[in-house]
């Protein structure tokens, strides 16, 4: 059982047992204060988003923390220029603190600017560049004048909301570059593909399907993302988004200004993926271009559901717990998940909305722990009352897990192994694998609870 | 500038991949090594998470830290009352028999008065049981980096809970620095071979590379009392670790020398044989026995794997980075062992590390360059000139030392590209001894690597 204290009282509201009495799933709240909330901040939304956006400065404008913690740290892979893979700060002192930093971060602009000869720089803002009130917007205009590249404010300090706010402005950040590019030459079958963020190279698997079945990739945003594909994003015809928590925004203004059509998909495991590239056939209505999808999807499926079997003898009736930043991958995983044979027992995100959570009771089974805005306490509780083998997180959920003999998966931006596509798929499975039918779980401690 | 050493390009303003860290990741370092303590950030939440991931990636163990998530509104009006909520919460969850508060940037930019809040809580609540203590210090990251918020978190802790009572003659304490797990247990193991006992503050040794679970301990076991660290008062002595250190204004050995009147012995980080040796010989003075013979025995067969060695290193080349205090020591082992540092770099700034490089080693007088307040965009100018035989520090390097063919030899935080950084050892014979294996196979695999021959015997 749960102990009574793993859950704060102020929190109960978003804790739901799939099934029993009871609402809807709390949620879109700020933290509860002294919680051990896995959520970051508004400047970590916006980092996340842009980071990959290879040929920029990404300078932040604040203490030297803010920008340290976001120093290559994420898979997002670029094919050319490798700027993003920097930590640029503006490294703010008590000094600066006092007479205000507008003046550093001029000066940092024009070395960096003048240094590297980007394409475009995004300065964000953090806590502190807010609470002193440097008009970050003025220093970006006179440096874009100055210097003929676009210099964009990213209004991310770190208090101003949750991590979903920092996804918004990085949207709306991104939202000034497009529309500023020349479309000439963009095809009818062309569309952009937002909130992929190509970590281990995902956008390239996603990319290459496009590009067999015939459709033109206008931008990627922000994986292996240039400035110049972004500023002229607005020449696609479709926007298909992925991660619907971070992207969407941008998507509706693209649909408001440009009249550009957005579809959510996802392209983790096989329906999620198939049913990504119909969305993208029946769009064009073009009958070659399902043809053509229709065999790439038959294709994929008679190298992968084979592959898969092995691996779902073993895993068959093992139960996992899955908790990760938006909901929508989490929908994708259940799925993926059943393919192996597994069963959801908790699930959760840091920052799904009532929509998101409403899909997910519908999607589980009863009894399934579903969670909004976690903590360490309460995780090691579920996974302990319902007895699981797997863990899906990130690098913070991972020594819950271990400490507690549970195998673990790692599905965020760190992860080094593409977990995309239909290769990402059969990766997935291996990953699961190789983690759930480890022998070293047979020398842990673990007190095994019956599971409920 | 000295002779011999090239001269550097000065920075630029923007600092470009940072040498350092912020200021509570220090702090929440040194309360994780009190036991039962929970580490707590007042401010955003971010500032929180980001620490915690980078310490998890690290250690490889469960690192709470709870915030107390500023929100706009808090921000505007003040966080008294976050702060409240926070502690409210952390006790319902955790039960701590302490809770470690570090100010933030925000915090501390609002100009927010966190001990009188604090004193205002814990008067609300006297008589509570098991009520936890609470100790604060104040870790703005615009002021200094991650080291100076671990000595400052250090030094609030004794500050807050050292008592004076009868002198325990057989009792020191130890203030080792940010050494690794794997050097704290073997501290330990030195201390007690002299029968004495040790207050490590911080004792993270269990803490940050503990055993597996049976259940889960939302407040992992391991570290040092608030018994204990209360009857740090009462020690015969403190042997505080660090050369840059000791050259601070006022450090927790100088608290506790102050108000409890406990000497401080300030010394080197013991790294490398003289290093070492100095710590020894505090030991022998403070106890009043002779090196233990299984010491003696390392220290024989350090000298040795020197002497087995020394053609190997002869001549060569090094570049350290990383916090101060690690620099010097490292420098002060590698000048024995016939590698020059040719670059000492830290991204700390305390004014300090040019004079502590030189007591610790007067060989790097007239070779070693030394930057402070170093970021790596630096660095790797002058690494780029000095081409160097290896390269010593953390995984930050790692992409500089790869994209010049230079082997690096990991030390200090973090080490988040290798395996097992929990485990290494750089004090006392032992630690200089893993290094010195390190370092010469490392520069064996370059020169192995460099040929096609690929002998089997060297």
């Amino acid at each position: 059982m749960i102990p009574a204290t793993a859950i704060l009282d102020e929190r109960r509201a978003q804790v739901l047992r799939n099934g029993e009495a009871g609402g809807d799933v709390a949620c879109g709240k700020n933290s509860a204060a002294g919680s051990v909330s896995q959520r970051a901040c508004v400047f970590c939304g916006s980092r996340v988003v842009l980071y990959p956006i290879a040929d920029a400065v990404h300078l932040v404008h604040g203490p030297v923390g803010c920008a340290v913690y976001t120093w290559d740290i994420r898979g997002a892979l670029s094919s050319g220029p490798q700027l993003h893979r920097n930590s640029f700060s503006t490294d703010l002192q008590e000094i600066d603190v006092i007479h205000g930093g507008e003046k550093k971060l001029e000066r940092c602009l024009r070395e960096l600017v003048t240094t590297y000869h980007p394409n475009a720089a995004f300065v964000y803002s953090t806590c502190i560049a807010g609470i002193i009130g440097d008009d970050i917007g003025a220093v970006c205009r006179k440096a874009t004048t100055e210097y003929g590249i676009p210099v964009i404010p990213v209004m991310s300090e770190g208090f101003k909301g949750t991590k979903k706010d920092g996804y918004r402005a990085a949207c709306e950040a991104l939202a000034t570059l497009i529309g500023t590019g020349d479309t000439a030459g963009l095809g009818p079958r062309s569309l952009n593909i937002l909130g992929e963020f190509n970590i281990a190279g995902e956008t390239w698997i996603i990319r290459d399907y496009f590009t067999k079945i015939g459709v033109d990739v206008v931008a990627t945003m922000t994986g292996d993302g240039r400035v110049p594909d972004i500023r002229r994003a607005h020449g696609a015809k479709l926007n298909l988004v992925q991660c619907s928590g971070s992207m969407v925004h941008l998507a509706k203004v693209m649909e408001e200004r440009y009249g550009i059509p957005f579809k959510r998909v996802s392209y983790f495991g096989i329906e999620d993926m198939a049913q990504a590239l119909y969305d993208v056939a029946e769009f064009f209505e073009d009958p070659e271009i399902l043809r053509r999808t229709r065999e790439l999807v038959r294709t994929e499926l008679a190298m992968l559901v084979p592959a898969l079997r092995q691996y779902r003898r073993d895993l068959e009736g093992r139960r996992a717990a899955i908790y990760v930043g938006g909901a929508f991958k989490a929908f994708s995983l259940v799925r993926a998940l059943r393919h192996l044979g597994m069963r959801t027992v908790v699930v959760g995100s840091q920052t799904g909305n009532a929509d998101d959570y409403r899909q997910l009771k519908e999607l589980c089974d009863p009894g399934t722990i579903i969670v909004d805005d976690s903590n360490p306490v309460e995780l090691a509780a579920f996974v302990n009352e319902k007895g699981v083998d797997l863990f899906i997180g990130g690098v913070k959920e991972r020594p819950i897990a271990y400490k507690l003999g549970i195998g673990f998966c790692d599905h965020n931006h760190e992860r080094k192994q593409a977990l995309a596509g239909f290769a990402g798929m059969l990766n997935f499975a291996r990953e699961v694998h190789a983690t759930v039918t480890s022998p070293v779980w047979k020398y842990v401690p673990r007190r095994r609870l019956e599971p409920r | 500038m000295n002779p011999g050493a090239p001269a550097v390009e000065p920075r630029l303003e923007a600092t470009r991949n940072a040498c350092k860290l912020c200021t509570p990741l220090g702090a929440c370092l040194v309360f994780r090594g009190i036991r039962g303590a929970m580490p707590f950030l007042h401010g955003s939440q971010g500032c929180a998470t980001y620490i915690r991931r980078y310490v998890i990636s690290h250690f490889r163990e469960p690192m709470d830290i709870a915030s107390s998530n500023f929100s706009e509104a808090t921000a505007v009006f003040g966080g008294g009352e976050n702060l409240t909520r926070g502690l409210d919460n952390v006790i319902r969850q955790y039960h701590p028999e302490l809770i470690g508060i570090a100010t933030t940037c925000l915090s501390e930019t609002i100009g927010e008065d966190v001990p009188g809040m604090l004193r205002d809580y814990a008067a609300a609540r006297t008589g509570i049981p098991d009520f936890p203590a609470l100790v604060q210090v104040s870790t703005a990251s615009y002021r200094g980096t991650h080291m100076d918020g671990f000595h400052d978190a250090v030094r609030a802790t004794v500050r807050a809970l050292a008592r004076t009572g009868a002198v325990l003659p057989r009792q020191i304490n130890l203030l080792p620095g940010m050494v690794s797990p794997a050097d704290i247990r073997h501290l330990r193991e030195i201390v007690s071979a002299f029968g004495l006992s040790a207050v490590v503050l911080p004792d993270y040794s269990d803490t940050l590379d503990g055993p597996a679970w049976a259940d889960y301990h939302a407040l992992p076991a391991g570290g040092t009392t608030c018994a204990e660290l209360a009857d740090t008062g009462r020690s015969v002595a403190t042997l505080q670790f660090g050369r840059v250190l000791a050259l601070a204004a006022e450090s927790a050995a100088d608290v506790l020398q102050a108000t409890c009147d406990v000497r401080a012995c300030k010394i080197g980080l013991p790294i490398g044989l003289r290093e070492t040796d100095a710590f020894f010989r505090q030991l022998e003075e403070i106890s009043g026995r002779a090196v233990p013979e299984s010491f003696a025995g390392e220290r024989g067969r350090l000298v040795d794997a020197y002497v087995d060695g020394h053609k190997y290193l002869a001549g060569k080349r090094a570049v350290l980075y990383g916090e101060e205090d690690l620099v010097v020591g490292l420098a002060a082992f590698l000048t024995e062992t016939g590698v020059m540092p040719v670059l000492a770099a830290s991204g700390g700034k305390s004014g300090h590390l040019r004079r502590a490089l030189e007591d610790a080693a007067p060989e790097t007088k007239a070779a070693t360059q030394v930057l402070d307040d170093a970021d790596f965009a630096q660095i790797e100018t002058a690494v780029r000139e000095l081409k160097p035989d290896v390269m010593i520090g953390n995984s930050k390097g790692a992409k500089l030392a790869r994209a010049l063919g230079i082997p690096l030899v990991r030390t200090g935080f973090p080490i988040h590209d290798r395996f097992g950084a929990q485990r290494l050892h750089h004090v006392g014979y032992r630690g200089a001894q893993e290094l010195y294996d390190r370092i010469v196979n490392a520069l064996l695999e370059q020169s192995q690597a460099a040929t096609d021959i690929g002998y089997s015997y060297l």
